[in-house]
């Protein structure tokens, strides 16, 4: 940042100079990050106090990791988003190998246009819609259980797994395909050995991404959890309005920094060169 | 027909077989196609777009006794939407709760498009003028806060605005202010917590057109003798005006949708759109109306994105 910010002194005439635009983006860059850093310094505070650090401690972890309703909201979060993310990930990539790298179909706009459909809609509206429609399917069929939260995530998952894989797809030509074909393999033989292989890194980015939307959502869950599905964000949003105290601290930077972890091995997959 | 031996499908199938049997395997490249979408169509479809024309049902319907709805067709949530029945005379009037809720979720979210717009502009600048390598860096920097769980990020506003917070801290050891500000639970609050959590969604379109400026353009402005204000009002501005747009649209939609910054931030008296419906779900129990005010706040969203969608179609006719 100090070099960046001694560019004023340059006495040469530089096009793309701006008065004051590189302080602001410096503030923009501490504002984002200075939030998070505090939540995460006073995470390992051994006093009681958000405000003023005493010394170091990790008792704030113990006590979250000892927390019984932790533990259970952290299970079904980690069970929720795994099962989303498994039929959504599967879902994306069938429609990724579908509506990339040939002439689009005859309504295939269409199909776009509902892929996308949970993206466009306020995440409140989808949270109420399914609210009211999963409490008349309830009622008609008395069959309550796990499913219908499995159904809300898989659906907000699709829209997130489906693009990179769809942007690595566009980026494959056929050329490997048309040569293993060539040589006699099979339809599947090519998709097994030469497609499936070529697109993983795609793959693996939609199924972070989607673990990621799946694990962090709160409106949704929130509305439509049936009794006793309290999940970690859930459970992170009741306690937020009681009270603060440093054992969020403690969860929210176990949050971040798997956050930080799988965003940043989704950037070196997606930008790694080919 | 065109692109015959392009797809791995058909290249096993021997070219110049005859004009049948491409049309034969056309159709049925067609049917595995529909096929391998079917499961993504089939999931959205049951559980995106069913539920929605649930709750347009719903919107017609009178609430029921508990909750859920009764089935007697009536404008009533739709009328309710704005009015509101004066419990003594049985005159409609105009419900001002609600007229202050809305003009609230609109200012805040104009409010927040243009802040951002103002801290995001000269950040996706910055970024655009760095070295080629460099860049993915600072963009990343920008999208990492963006991925991080929205509650993690509105309780790290929380502690930095409220009266015992870092905010206060500084500027009372700095002297600028002999009493700590109380922030928390106001608008401003809000406002603050939805620049900070959609700040990232400004700076990566305004990015996208940023990247493609051509500086030559820039340097002729300089030759001849404009300003650096003029460059940027007259150059910068009109070339990167499709980022402008997308940028303010995305910041926009989540803005105006709301629920957990406000719900946060807010307090009882900063109420949003978002939290007027979940709570027509809730404590008061009246399904037809928050079914009714999701669809006002569907349609908001829709215009928005009709606007965008104008915007790009627009720049490609130009392009």
């Amino acid at each position: 940042m100090a070099e960046l910010l001694l560019t004023r002194g340059r006495r040469s005439f530089d096009v793309r100079y701006l008065p004051g635009f590189t302080p602001l983006a410096a503030f923009c860059l501490v504002a984002l990050y200075l939030p998070l850093i505090l939540v995460i310094f006073f995470s390992f505070n051994a006093e009681r106090s958000i405000t003023v650090f005493s010394h170091f401690g990790l008792n704030w972890y113990e006590e979250a990791a000892q927390n019984t309703f932790v533990q259970n909201a952290t299970w079904l979060s980690l069970k929720l988003a795994f099962f989303a993310t498994l039929v959504a990930t599967t879902c994306a990539t069938m429609a990724g190998l579908a509506t990339t790298r040939r002439k689009p179909f005859p309504g295939q706009s269409v199909v776009y246009g509902v892929i996308n459909q949970p993206l466009m809609i306020p995440e409140i509206v989808t949270a109420v819609a399914l609210l009211a429609f999963f409490g008349a399917i309830k009622q008609a069929t008395n069959v309550y259980g796990f499913g219908y939260l499995l159904l809300a995530h898989i659906v907000f998952c699709i829209p997130f797994a489906y693009m990179p894989i769809r942007a690595r797809l566009q980026d494959m030509d056929l050329t490997m395909e048309q040569a293993a074909a060539d040589l006699y393999a099979s339809p599947w033989k090519v998709f097994r050995r030469v497609t499936l292989p070529m697109m993983i890194p795609g793959i693996i980015a939609g199924a972070m991404l989607s673990f990621v939307i799946s694990f962090d959502d709160v409106i949704i869950s929130m509305l439509v959890a049936g009794p006793g599905e309290t999940t970690l964000p859930v459970w992170m949003i009741g306690q937020l309005r009681r009270g603060l105290t440093p054992q969020i601290n403690a969860v929210s930077t176990v949050l971040l920094v798997i956050t930080f972890f799988v965003v940043w091995m989704v950037f070196v997959m997606t930008t790694r060169k080919r | 027909m065109a692109e015959i031996g392009q797809s791995p499908l058909r290249a096993s199938t021997p070219i110049g077989i005859g004009a049948k049997a491409a049309i034969a395997a056309e159709k049925r490249e067609l049917k595995t196609r529909w096929l391998l979408v079917s499961p993504a169509m089939v999931i959205i479809g049951l559980a995106g777009v069913l539920p929605l024309s649930i709750i347009l049902f719903y919107s017609f319907m009178s609430p029921g006794p508990y909750a859920g709805v009764s089935f007697e067709p009536t404008l009533r949530a739709w009328v309710f939407l704005i009015l509101e029945e004066d419990l003594f005379e049985e005159t409609l009037g105009l419900n001002y709760a609600h007229i202050s809720i809305f003009s609230r979720s609109i200012g805040l979210a104009l409010g927040t498009t243009v802040l951002t717009l103002i801290v995001g502009f000269p950040t996706a600048y910055f970024i655009a003028t760095r070295p080629l390598r460099q860049r993915n860096f600072w963009l990343f920097m920008i999208s990492l806060p963006f991925w991080s769980n929205l509650l993690v990020r509105t309780f790290a506003i929380m502690m930095f605005i409220r009266e015992q917070g870092f905010v206060n801290h500084v500027l009372l050891y700095l002297g600028v202010i002999d009493k700590p500000l109380s922030i928390m639970f106001t608008p401003t609050a809000v406002w603050i917590g939805l620049v900070y959590a959609y700040l990232p969604l400004m700076v990566m379109p305004l990015y996208a057109s940023m990247e493609k400026l051509d500086f030559r353009l820039i340097e002729a402005a300089y030759d001849l003798y404009a300003s650096r204000w003029k460059v940027l009002q007259k150059v910068i501005i009109p070339l990167v005006k499709p980022g402008i747009v997308a940028g303010s649209i995305l910041v926009f939609i989540p803005s105006i949708g709301a629920y957990v910054t406000p719900k946060l931030l807010g307090g009882g008296k900063s109420l949003m759109l978002g939290n007027l419906i979940s709570n027509q779900f809730g404590t008061s129990r009246d399904w037809p109306l928050g079914s009714a005010l999701a669809l006002f706040l569907m349609a908001m969203v829709m215009i928005a994105l009709i606007v965008y969608v104008r915007n790009e179609s627009g720049k490609s006719a130009h392009g």
